[in-house]
């Protein structure tokens, strides 16, 4: 919402200067987006030309000599073909900034004349396009007067962010009452008496709703005949310039004007073009209606239509249709003041994608009592500005608004606010707005005007005072504690998000923020592209499915960082993943990725070691870390083949906890995902649930249990199986570990090797077992045993023999 | 004598001749070995008499206790050459450079540094964390919240909607973390005090709008519980949270369906130079919205607003970021750009806590 200093005070008695009006503006809610203080115009004068002469060197230029009303006359030199003795415009002195050409001028030579400043055009100075000429007034203006206070540019504009439950501030009215109440001034009389008439409306109005909802309120009309349509005065035109608008004609200017004025839209009918009698309706399918805005639209049931015999002449509240819309050659008008369900406008604009002036305040709600006074504010300027005899009033529909009734117990300011002020203070904010309160006392009971739909009860009324007696007069005061020390905050799953978050960037990863959404070929490669997780207005095609997987996400950063030059590199990510659309189907996980030789070390060559590309037993590394940093039981978990789809059959495995929870999955990728998600080079990722962990029991105490240390020396043993290449190694460990359960404190797996000296499709497998005596050393013939059932075990397990 | 002479010259040359550690072994062995010079010199004193034995016996002991000597110190000489020959050869160039630990190249992102500072923050004044899911009803996100249907002020959220389902209904991706709030007075009975850190949605993009970003919703809600602790509140919050020895805010009125009265909150700054400067300048800018909740929304999770009362906020954390570390582009924290994630990311030790400073 733009207003003008002058506007403003056309509603508002006042001394205060602009900075006061801006800053209360802001501290009662209207929040001032920006001014204008219109001052870059001030150094511009209205000069006269003395002498144009022709350039002694240049056959397009001319050397004037101008009046600027201080001092002896001014050499200027001048390009314009409309240059000549006598005319009257507007002069730039040296030092001035010009914004059209965004230039500060200083004195120079042109073609060896000096030249002191520069006669303008509009275009120079942002007016308008106009740059044929330079400004050409009438004569009388006064020499040396300010040229911006004469073209009405020297006006501040302020622009207020209207939050959307204040309609009655839509209208420059509403604006001043505020300020008024705000102790910025008094509020002017603003009422219109009626412009009273002659004979009957010209034209009949009828609401036809059938039995449907009604979707208009009340309809006034009025017809002025013998109407002469110029251009509205100048006055009138500076301001809707000022605010944004541009002046078409006067009848069409005042609407525009009453809109800003008093929030209240109205439309004008060309009478000549109107046939026959008006019906107010719902559209009808098939019909359509070419708008003043130029588009043409298509109605149905839905929307609130003006017809007359010819079809639709106007989107009720919204837009006017062309056909019948006011021009210079308008002699007869119908005014049209009308009342619309604001619910019903909002949703014919959204539907038909029309943003007017109209629109935006019908769906906010406009003042119901102001609909006849509002027709009659017009009446009286198309009286005064277009001539013509008016006809009487036609009102359809209405019935007086009630206004709204709220029992207000004047505590309420204080136990919601803290403020401690006056009853009585609190009544007359109250009324400076408009209020009107009823009985004395502690309670009172407030009627609400009707210009605020948004009042709904107390606390809106606790805010009207607030608000205005002014937020800052609040002093903060603590929140009580609620205890000595705060207990422990977050849930289980946030704090092993946040541990997981540290442990994988204590890996060298670097943590990614993705978009929740992908597109619909990459959630479908990693099992999403559900219906219901299909935005039905994604902001473009690649962001459109819900993703099912945080991999990618990753992946897709990973060409772009590779399209960089950055192709050794680890990143991972905690976040959300959607399964569907009901709250318990969106799971929190966990997934990384390395790219070229990110490895645990390092990426990049490296003195001390041969690059190597990054593999499965990375991705397993930071897999095993994750679910680590979450609490998971590493020693328990399983490892087997069946990762999904989108890895490495050969080069993956899946996590589980038991037989049935998968906690994750790891490895290369299929080189097919890699095709599809544009990713080329060595990459290797991972993925864990980390809600999918069930919560760890709650111990009754903190303590650990005891520390149980052997003190016999361990024993190490070192065992080289030779067993089928398709043999996991994981069997051999677990069935070395089983063979002696007590004694057999550790398995560790430290040769693995292939070779035509092992046999086809053989390899040999070497762990070093370590025996731990608990009451006594171990003589040689025990150990051989354990030894032996270790041997024994993992040939029944595995088929694995002793190599010889 | 001559000859005992003799042979003790003669190994004590060999001694001084020996080069190395087993060079003057074999000296050892032998003179003093079994079978070694000195050894059978000492095995004839057993056929000598007794006034040769007076004789011989101390000379050859004398000997031997020369040699041995002599051998030690032989011995000593060469372990310690060796030992400089040992340090000679195993010296290696040291500016050969290592290898960045993991912790040092590793980055949080700031979206999640700043959830834990912020975390650090209302713990102190006795906050819990709650979270809910990112697809949420139209109850939930709007009406619940007081916004009517139709109502111009869903106009204000360029909501992310999902197809309707076989009754009609559509789901949406939140556009803010207000319906936690919901969910939260649903489950639990106030005294309340939560923070709601959580991915928002609104289809716009541009350097400050994203259509994902992240909030912070709060709410109290008790008996007691007013715009002075709100303003309290948020005070200490934005005084805790950018780390500056002073800074000047203001509360003004603003408008949210779900809160009544509603306020936004400016930070006074200086936004003449390249980065944002607090405590200081002729700015404001606006950091959040906040206010007392509505009665509509209690009434709508049962609770009787003339018995319970409290106050919500919502904060952009991407926003707090930005304000507080500099980034200047919001689309930026959602490219993954590993150069930016470097610069602007944070160590993964680099715990925030109040003991020891947010950020240290």
């Amino acid at each position: 919402m733009k207003i003008t200093l002058s506007w403003l005070k056309d509603h508002l008695e006042t001394d205060a200067t602009l900075e006061q009006i801006v800053e209360t503006l802001t501290m009662i809610g209207l929040e001032v987006e920006h001014v204008d203080d219109r001052k870059a115009l001030s150094p511009f004068v209205v000069a006269r030309v003395i002498e144009a002469r022709q350039h002694p060197d240049a056959d397009r230029l001319q050397v004037l000599t101008v009046e600027t009303g201080s001092g002896s006359p001014v050499q200027v030199v001048c390009g314009a073909p409309n240059a000549r003795t006598g005319l009257v415009g507007a002069f730039a002195p040296p030092g001035t900034y010009v914004p059209g050409i965004d230039l500060t001028l200083s004195v120079g030579k042109i073609r060896g004349v000096e030249s002191h400043g520069m006669m303008c055009s509009e275009r120079e100075l942002q007016m308008s396009n106009e740059h044929d000429g330079i400004i050409d007034l009438d004569s009388d203006v006064e020499i040396g007067s300010s040229f911006a206070a004469f073209a009405g540019l020297d006006d501040p504009v302020i622009e207020i962010g209207l939050t959307p439950n204040r309609p009655d501030c839509t209208g420059v009215r509403g604006i001043a009452r505020d300020l008024a109440a705000a102790g910025l001034g008094a509020l002017k009389d603003g009422d219109t008496p009626p412009a009273g008439g002659e004979g009957p409306c010209p034209v009949n109005v009828t609401l036809d709703f059938g039995d449907t909802d009604p979707l208009c309120l009340g309809f006034a009309l009025r017809g002025v005949s013998g109407v002469v349509n110029g251009p509205s005065p100048r006055w009138m035109q500076q301001r809707l310039k000022a605010i944004g608008l541009r002046p078409i004609n006067a009848l069409v200017d005042i609407t525009n004007y009453v809109t800003f004025d008093r929030g209240r839209p109205l439309h004008v009918f060309d009478r000549a073009k109107v046939m026959g009698d008006l019906v107010v309706r719902r559209g009808r399918k098939g019909e359509t209606v070419e708008a003043l805005d130029g588009g043409e639209y298509e109605v149905n049931d839905d929307i609130c239509v003006i017809a007359d015999d010819n079809g639709v002449e106007s989107i009720a509240g919204i837009v006017g249709g062309e056909v019948t819309g006011c021009d210079e050659g308008t002699t007869e008008v119908l005014i049209e003041s009308a009342l619309w369900d604001p619910m019903n406008i909002a949703r014919t604009g959204r539907d038909l994608g029309i943003i007017t002036d109209a629109r935006y305040r019908f769906e906010r709600g406009v003042d119901p009592a102001y609909m006849v006074e509002g027709m009659e504010l017009a009446t009286r300027l198309v009286l005064e500005m277009c001539g013509g005899t008016p006809s009487e009033p036609l009102v359809v529909g209405y019935s007086e608004p009630e206004r709204k009734i709220i029992r207000f117990p004047l505590s309420e300011v204080k136990r919601l606010t803290g403020l401690d002020i006056p009853q009585a203070d609190s009544i007359s904010i109250l009324d400076k707005l408009g209020f009107e309160s009823q009985g004395d006392g502690d309670t009172v009971d407030v009627l609400a005007p009707t210009w605020r739909p948004d009042i709904d009860g107390k606390a809106d009324l606790v805010e009207e005072v607030m608000r205005i007696h002014g937020i800052n007069m609040i002093e903060a005061e603590a929140l009580p504690r609620t205890g000595s020390v705060n207990t422990r905050i977050l849930t289980t799953l946030q704090i092993r998000t946040r541990k997981v978050k540290r442990a994988l960037a204590g890996r060298g990863m670097m943590e990614a923020v993705n978009w929740s959404f992908i597109s619909e070929q990459e959630a479908a490669l990693f099992g999403g592209g559900q219906a219901e997780l299909k935005l039905a207005n994604p902001i473009s095609a690649d962001m459109s499915d819900m993703r099912p997987s945080l991999l990618p996400g990753l992946l897709a950063a990973a060409r772009r960082n590779a399209d960089r030059g950055h192709g050794d590199i680890a990143l991972f990510e905690v976040s959300d993943i959607y399964k569907g659309d009901a709250s318990g189907e969106q799971h929190r996980a966990a997934a990384g990725l390395r790219t070229g030789s990110a490895g645990l070390e390092g990426a990049g060559r490296h003195w001390r070691r041969t690059t190597t590309a990054v593999d499965v037993f990375d991705a397993k590394a930071d897999a095993m870390a994750a679910l680590e940093a979450c609490g998971a039981p590493v020693g328990n978990l399983q490892v087997e083949r069946g990762a999904p789809a989108w890895y490495h059959p050969g080069r993956s495995g899946i996590i589980k906890l038991g037989p049935k929870m998968t906690l994750g999955a790891f490895g290369e990728f299929h080189p097919k995902t890699l095709d599809a998600m544009g990713v080329s080079g060595p990459v290797c990722g991972f993925e864990i649930l980390v809600d999918a962990l069930p919560d760890p029991k709650r111990k009754a105490t903190r303590t650990k249990p005891p520390l149980d240390l052997s003190s016999f020396q361990a024993v190490h043993r070192d065992f080289a199986f030779v067993v089928d290449k398709s043999v996991a190694s994981g069997e051999i460990l677990k069935a070395a570990e089983a063979a002696d359960r007590k004694m057999i404190t550790a398995v560790n797996l430290f040769d693995v090797f292939e070779g035509a000296s092992i046999g086809e499709g053989a390899k040999s497998v070497a762990i070093e077992v370590e025996i731990q005596p608990r009451e006594r050393t171990l003589t040689e013939a025990e150990i051989e045993a354990i030894a032996d059932r270790i041997v024994d075990n993992v040939k029944s397990k595995t088929g694995a023999v002793l190599r010889g | 004598m001559s000859d005992l002479e003799e042979l003790e010259r003669a190994i004590l040359a060999d001694i001084a001749a020996a080069d190395s550690e087993q060079a003057i072994e074999t000296v050892r062995v032998g003179a003093l070995g079994k079978k070694g010079a000195v050894s059978e010199k000492l095995k004839t004193l057993g056929g000598m008499s007794a006034d040769e034995r007076k004789v011989m016996g101390p000379a050859i002991n004398g000997m031997k206790v020369r040699i041995t000597d002599a051998i030690g110190a032989r011995k000593q000489e060469l372990h310690e050459e060796a030992i400089v020959e040992r340090i000679a050869r195993e010296t290696v160039d040291v500016t050969l450079p290592v290898r960045q630990s993991p912790l040092e190249a590793g980055r949080i992102h700031p979206i999640s540094q700043v959830v834990d500072e912020v975390t650090a923050i209302f713990a102190d004044m006795g906050f819990s964390i709650a979270e809910g899911p990112d697809i949420e009803t139209d109850y939930y996100n709007f009406t619940a919240l007081n916004f009517p249907e139709g109502h111009p002020a869903r106009e204000m959220h360029d909501t992310f909607f999902f197809n309707p389902d076989e009754k009609g209904e559509r789901k949406v991706l939140r556009t803010h973390t207000a319906p936690v709030q919901i969910h939260t007075m649903e489950k639990q009975a106030p005294p309340i005090r939560i923070v709601i850190p959580g991915k928002t949605y609104r289809c716009d993009s541009d350097a400050t709008h994203s259509p994902m970003f992240h909030q912070l919703e709060g709410l109290v809600i008790d008996t007691t519980s007013n715009v002075a602790n709100l303003k309290w509140v948020l005070q200490e919050f934005c005084a805790e949270f950018f780390e500056v020895p002073s800074l000047n805010m203001r509360f003004r009125p603003s408008y949210f369906p779900f809160t009544e009265p509603s306020l936004e909150l400016d930070i006074q700054c200086d936004r003449s130079g390249a980065e944002i400067r607090f405590g200081q300048g002729n700015d404001w800018m606006e950091i959040l919205g906040c206010g007392m909740v509505n009665p509509n929304v209690l009434r709508n999770v049962g609770l009787d607003p003339d018995v319970y009362q409290g106050f919500a906020w919502g904060i952009g954390i991407d926003r707090l970021a930005m304000l507080k570390y500099g980034m200047p582009d919001l689309r930026d924290f959602f490219d993954a750009d590993v150069r930016w994630m470097s610069h602007y990311g944070f160590r993964p030790l680099d715990m925030p806590t109040l003991f020891s400073g947010l950020s240290s």
